[in-house]
């Protein structure tokens, strides 16, 4: 468990910032907090508030290493299946291709979504809206791109199917030997980038930003 | 009623949904669009038409698990002779053999988790309608469970397009989704869509309505 300070109820002086609790509706007053402490509801329990420091740089630097990675990851051979002399190769998007050709239209979108497409959503969302708050200037759309990222969220599904990458070793595991590829390991560093990336977005930080700005 | 203590609602606040400010919600009569004046976003106190929406999404992906339990999951045809595989037959095919792991995974994932996130939303949902104040912040903490593992039923259906991927004609083997996906996949994405929609504000208003 983390630790949280329970932020006082009383007095809401300038310094303070009011916040509902988007769990139980409980309006708070918080103080100033201390580098990386967390504000939690006094009646829920609800992280309503986390103090993080360099927030912009350290969100650039972990979406700029998770692109690299991305790249890797879409581009290499991700699993190869050995069996006597016949060699069978996958790349995530060979692996959409082939589901699309077989008539799979709806799996192909599913895995194409939520383990492609919103993964680079993600990202790219990330970096439209950090970049320009790095540099000081302003680009339009910067609400409704940090509004998509903080939507597609639960839509990014790569940890589950790294899940399935290990549970699919093992059943063909018996039949024939499964290598994976680079792809693979590219692809399992880039869900703990991208969550530390994801992690390091100072939400409130961004919407005040982002308010000031218009 | 202590000020400190009191909900944004009691109070005539509302929290934006996706930039959380806190605003004065205008007293205006019929259902006009009220948009937050930091992001523009629409607000609501809460959720609209949380309860009807939560229930509609539950009751259809009730009906999604049937035939995504009942059909074949994986249709495998090997030199004259066809398999098909529905999720309980492949967590009984990995029990077998020795992969008692796995088939522990597969069956947490794919048939306990979508089970128990229906009779969870249920007993949120009648709990909110019969207006309890039992328990509010255990019902909470249910509800942040439920919102958070229900992607992980996803997994089987990963499992299926990978094998899909690998196995092809050069082995002598082909697997084929069965028709029993589509409907999984469905009722993953429903049951995900309902308890986002469920509000669990909800919970509390039932024990502010006591107090007054
Ligand atoms: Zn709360």
């Amino acid at each position: 468990m983390e630790m949280c300070a329970q932020p006082p109820l009383d007095g809401a002086k300038k310094t303070m910032h009011q916040i509902a609790c988007h769990e139980c509706d409980l309006v708070h007053s918080i103080p100033p907090m201390p580098t990386r402490a967390a504000a939690c509801c006094v009646r829920c329990g609800a992280v309503l508030f986390r103090n993080k420091p360099d927030s912009i740089d350290r969100t650039l630097a972990w979406t700029i290493a998770g692109l690299v990675l991305y790249c890797v990851a879409v581009t290499f051979p991700f699993l190869a299946m050995k069996s006597g002399s016949i060699v069978q190769k996958t790349s995530l998007l060979s692996g959409v291709r082939n589901l699309y050709q077989q008539d799979e239209t709806i799996l192909a979108i599913l895995v194409l979504l939520t383990c492609i497409l919103i993964p680079l959503i993600q990202m790219l969302g990330l970096l439209y809206v950090f970049i320009p708050m790095k540099l000081n200037f302003r680009v339009k759309y910067a609400v409704p791109a940090f509004r998509l990222f903080q939507h597609v969220k639960p839509w990014s599904m790569m940890e589950i199917y790294m899940l399935g990458i290990l549970i699919a070793m093992v059943k063909l595991g018996k039949m024939a030997t499964i290598v994976p590829g680079l792809a693979v390991i590219a692809f399992g560093l880039l869900i703990f980038v991208l969550n530390f990336a994801i992690t390091a977005v100072d939400t409130h930080m961004v919407w005040e930003r982002l308010g000031s700005e218009s | 009623m202590n000020e400190a203590l009191s909900s944004a609602r009691q109070l005539g606040l509302v929290s934006c949904h996706d930039c959380h400010l806190l605003s004065r919600m205008p007293k205006v009569t019929g259902h006009p669009v009220v948009s937050c004046p930091r992001c523009g976003g629409v607000l609501h106190q809460r959720k609209p038409n949380s309860i009807m929406r939560t229930w509609a999404l539950v009751l259809t992906g009730m009906i999604f698990y049937v035939p995504a339990n009942v059909l074949p999951m994986t249709i495998t045809s090997a030199i004259g002779s066809t398999q098909a595989d529905t999720i309980m037959s492949g967590v009984i095919y990995f029990m077998h053999h020795g992969s008692w792991e796995i088939a522990l995974v597969i069956f947490t994932a794919s048939i306990f988790v979508p089970f128990l996130k229906f009779v969870i939303l249920i007993y949120l949902l009648l709990s909110v309608q019969f207006k309890s104040i039992k328990r509010p912040k255990d019902r909470t903490l249910l509800y942040r469970i439920t919102e958070a593992v229900g992607r992980w039923s996803m997994v089987d259906i990963y499992v299926v397009t990978i094998l899909i991927a690998l196995v092809k004609l050069g082995f002598l083997a082909n697997i084929e989704a069965g028709p029993a996906a589509i409907y999984f996949a469905a009722m993953v994405a429903i049951t995900m869509i309902a308890a986002e929609s469920f509000d669990p504000r909800l919970i509390w208003d039932a024990l502010e309505e006591q107090h007054e």
